[in-house]
Order: C-alpha cells, then structure tokens, then sequence
C-alpha cells in the first residue's frame, strides 16, 4: 500500500513536472514566434489604424479608384487576361506608361512572342488587345505640348 | 512601417496555415524570384538614388531624374538615371571577374582579370556624356512604344578605366575589324538563359578613340551595381546602349555586330525622313550614333514665381554628341528673340559643358525660358520635335522653364 502510494505521488509529480515543461515550452515557442514576427516589440508600439490597412492589403487583386492597386492597370473588362499574361516578364508599368493602336499593339504583342519568349495567347488575345485599345490608346500631342503640372513656387535669390 | 507589419502579418498567417494561399503561376516563378513581398521594394534605396527620381519601370528597373536633379557638374550616383534592358546580375565577384576578347577579327582569344587590365594597361579619366537614345521619347506623336523618358535619361559622371583600344592592341586585332560588340553577365526578363537582354557595339573608329573605356571606376569610387559593376564600356557622346554595363566579353568582329538591340528596328532611325507614323522596313532603318545637339535648364527649377524687376539666373548643361557646343541662346518669347549665354569649354572632349545666363524680364506674367544649343557644325536644336521615327529616338528639341513675374 505505502509502496503503491509513493508510486502514485511520484506519478502525480512527474505528470505536473512534464505539465510544467510542456507549459513552459507552449509559452516559449509562442514568445519567439511572437519575437521573431515582433522584431520591434520593444519599441514604441504603433497605432492600430495601420494593421487595418493591412489587412486590406491582403486583398491581392484589390480595385480601388477604378484601378488595379497591384499593377496599377485600369479596371475594366479584360483586365485580369492583361495581368496574367502580361505582368510575369515585365512590369505592368510598361504597358500603363504607352499608348497605341490595335494595329501596334498588335505587333508589340508579336514582337514580343517573336522574340521575348511570349507564350501564344489562344483566345485571350482577342480580350487582351481590346482591353489595350479600348484603355490605352494613343492621344494626340501635336508637334510640342504645353507645359503641364507645374509646381508653382517662389523663387528667393 | 506598413510593410513591416504587412511581412508581420504575413508571417503569422504562414505560421497558421503553412501556406495561406497559392501563389499564382508559382510553377513558372524564375528560381531565386523572390515574390514581390519578401523584396525590398524600395528602389531609391536599392539603388542609392534620390527620392525625387522618377521610376519609369520595375521589371526591369529603369529610374529617369529630373531637369533640375542633374544641376551638379558631374553627375553623382544619386541623380543618375538607370536604364535596363535586363535583370541586374546578382552576387558579381570582382576578384573572378574576367574580360575576354574574341571574334573573327582578333588574332587570338585573350581574357583579362581585372587585376591584370589594371597593371597592364595606363589608367585614364574622363567626365563622360551618357543619353540614352530614347531620351525624350514621351513627346512623340504618334506615341512611340518603350519606356516613356522625358528629359532625365541623361548623365555626365566621371569615369576611370584603361583604353579599350590598348586591350585590343594588346590582343591583336586583323585589318578586316569593322566592329565590336559587348556581351555582358545580366539575365534576359524571361530568365533564357540562351538569350541576351542586350548585346550593342560601336565600330572600330569609335572604339579607337582616347575615351573609349572599359571603366571599373565612377566618380573615383567602385561603379555601382546598377550602373555595371565591376566592369563597363563607356562610349561618351554615343547613345548610352553602347555603353555595355557588366561587360565580360568584347568580340571583334568582321561584320556589323549583329547581337540584340543591333538589329531591326532596336536603336535605329529611318535612313531618310518619314512622315509621322509611316511604317518603316527593318532594311531602311540606320543605327543611331553619335547623339545630337541638346540643353537642359538645370537650375532653376521648373515654376519658379520671382518678383517684377528681379533679374533670373539660369544655367544648365549642353552637349552635341561627338561635337562640342558653340553656342548657347535662350529666349523667353516662344523664339521671337534669342539672347546669347555663356557657355564654358568641356573639361575634355565628350562632356558636357556648362552653361549660364541672367534673364530680365519686361513685365509682369507669365514666361517660358527656352535653351538653344548650338554645336560646332553650326546645327541647333529644333523647338519642336524633330524628325519623327517609329522608335521615338533622338528627340533634342528645346527644354524650357515656366516663370511667373508677379
């Protein structure tokens, strides 16, 4: 019976001491999560206002304004065809800083499968091209443009 | 901040999930591509460039400064405008870099450590003109296609390095070399590794010249990486695609070199004068050399208010490609009238030169500063666009300020 009883207790407090470890090793690998994911934790902490950001930020294919926050293209019918297709070798940018025709956007798209390595677009190309012409087409400059955006500010000498 | 918190948060969702969502045409992401996330997507401090520079393109970079950015004498790193046509090489070692120099025309195959281009041949510095060709492009009509360069796509560091033509001489080269063209250690956008984002040259006239350089140097210091360290061809006055960055083989050749961007229409314009938007065949189409006359108003800034009988004084840089500029005119009525400024002598040939003026003003209202630059075969800038081409190359009308008098 004592020997029984000794068992038991000894049983009782090696169980609490895993526990404890357990308890411990739970809370430690939560801490250094915590720390590797919180590098800055010791320093002040920021406001809230900016994680809510964030988590909007989550949102990969997000529209705001009307355009397509993630490559800055303009929403519209077509546009996920352009960001597939377009996006992987070059910047999005390259495509939203030019403005041409169906004819020329036509034969950039060839240049490009000619000799850029683009793939054949099959049945997108038809969506990809009418997306092109229809939100970036070219406009007319003339021979020399007026100045535009001008920062005005006062010169002191 | 919000992109700590985003890799923060990002984190603790992959801690959850393992991999909270699937990443899209991950099968086709080029080994080593970082997703855009984990990058540090700050190109201004990537490169070490200011915050007033402006990024035309992120895949790949290509970052134009602004008028008023390029004020200093000899363009620093941070105002220095970033053109590529490729992937940035990564992890370079300096110390295993070699030059190799082959092609039909060199009498033998010889590569260079840089150890070895740095004792075996004199060392030489020059302050040299760098414009991309398609400098200005945006102003076409029709627009042209490619990055949209306004007026920033132009630079004039000081560059040190040996002659290319001692290396060649150094190699031998045979009486049939008409050409050179640079291959170079960045990685075509499609990541094929059988391909070459750029691959220029110059001809043997060019590539004699005293300032033709295979450059380790920019501005007294190591070039920098987006600026083609460790080693880089400079050809001053030239488009600055002849300028091969990360070049580690020259290849002398017997023909026109026919490596990318050499052909077709890449860096060429119409043999004869085309009407604006004409197509044009690959046949009619002659390379661009030498860049044309041009001025940039650097200082003052562009909308600057000044008060009614304050004089204003201006100064900027002028260039003419292989030519020196001889003349330096402004006008502040649409071209009715030019007055003349000062313009000072290149510190050697193929830099810029400066120039200055003090502007009055008749009265009060609103004013466009116009810069006229002259070269020595008396040619000037155009105020408007001058010849259209299907490329939108060399446009070297004037740069103007607007003023207010008030």
């Amino acid at each position: 019976m004592e020997d029984h009883k000794i068992f038991k207790q000894r049983v009782k407090a090696i169980y609490a001491m895993l526990l404890g470890v357990f308890a411990l090793f739970i809370v430690t690998a939560f801490t250094v999560i915590y720390l590797i994911s919180n590098p800055d934790v010791f320093e002040k902490s920021k406001p809230e206002a900016e994680d809510l950001e964030i988590i909007e930020e989550e949102d990969y294919d997000k529209i705001e304004n009307g355009i397509h926050v993630r490559t800055g293209l303009v929403e519209a019918e077509g546009l996920m065809a352009v960001v597939n297709n377009c996006t992987n070798c070059h910047s999005a940018k390259l495509v939203t800083q030019n403005r041409m025709n169906k004819e020329r956007w036509i034969s950039t798209i060839r240049w490009m499968q000619e000799t850029q390595n683009l793939w054949d677009l099959g049945t997108n190309e038809n969506i990809i091209v009418d997306y092109l012409v229809a939100n970036y087409p070219p406009a007319k400059k003339g021979r020399r443009e007026v100045l535009k955006d001008i920062g005005w500010y006062v010169l002191k000498e | 901040m919000k992109r700590r918190n985003f890799v923060r948060k990002a984190f603790l969702g992959t801690m959850t999930t393992v991999i909270g969502t699937e990443i899209v045409f991950g099968n086709v992401l080029p080994e080593g591509y970082k997703p855009l996330a984990l990058q540090d997507p700050d190109p201004y401090k990537m490169f070490d460039k200011d915050k007033g520079m402006v990024v035309l393109n992120d895949k790949p970079w290509n970052i134009e400064a602004r008028a008023h950015l390029l004020d200093d004498k000899i363009t620093p790193n941070k105002f220095m405008f970033i053109r590529n046509n490729g992937i940035i090489p990564q992890d370079i070692d300096a110390g295993k870099w070699t030059l190799t120099v082959d092609g039909e025309s060199a009498k033998q195959s010889k590569t260079y450590t840089i150890a070895d281009l740095k004792t075996k041949f004199s060392q030489h510095t020059y302050q040299l003109t760098l414009e991309c060709g398609g400098n200005g492009r945006s102003e076409f009509d029709p627009p042209a296609k490619g990055n949209q360069w306004t007026v920033g796509a132009v630079s004039c560091a000081t560059w040190t390095g040996v002659r290319l033509r001692d290396i060649l001489e150094d190699v031998g080269i045979k009486n049939d070399a008409v050409y050179i063209g640079y291959h170079a250690a960045d990685v075509h956008l499609s990541r094929d590794p059988k391909k070459e984002p750029i691959s220029r040259g110059a001809p043997m006239s060019k590539v004699m010249q005293d300032e033709t350089l295979i450059a380790f140097k920019m501005n007294g210091e190591d070039i920098p990486l987006a600026h083609g360290y460790p080693l880089r061809l400079v050809a001053g006055g030239w488009a600055a695609s002849v300028s091969g960055k990360w070049v580690n083989r020259i290849s002398v050749r017997n023909i026109v070199h026919d490596g990318t961007k050499m052909t077709g229409t890449a860096y060429r314009v119409p043999c004869n004068p085309v009407s604006p938007g004409e197509k044009v065949k690959d046949e009619d189409m002659c390379i661009i050399e030498s860049m044309p006359v041009k001025s940039l108003i650097t200082y003052p800034k562009t909308g600057a208010t000044i008060k009614e009988g304050q004089k204003l004084n201006i100064r900027g840089h002028a260039w003419a490609g292989e030519l020196e500029v001889s003349k330096m005119e402004y006008s502040i009525d649409f071209g009715s009238s030019w007055e003349q400024g000062s313009v000072e002598k290149p510190v050697n040939r193929l830099a810029w030169q400066h120039f200055a003026a003090k502007v009055d003003f008749p009265k009060k209202g609103y004013y466009e500063v116009w810069a006229r630059a002259t070269g020595s075969n008396g040619i000037s800038q155009p105020m408007l666009l001058p010849g259209w081409n299907p490329k939108g190359y060399l446009n070297n009308a004037c740069h103007r300020i607007a003023i207010k008098v008030a």
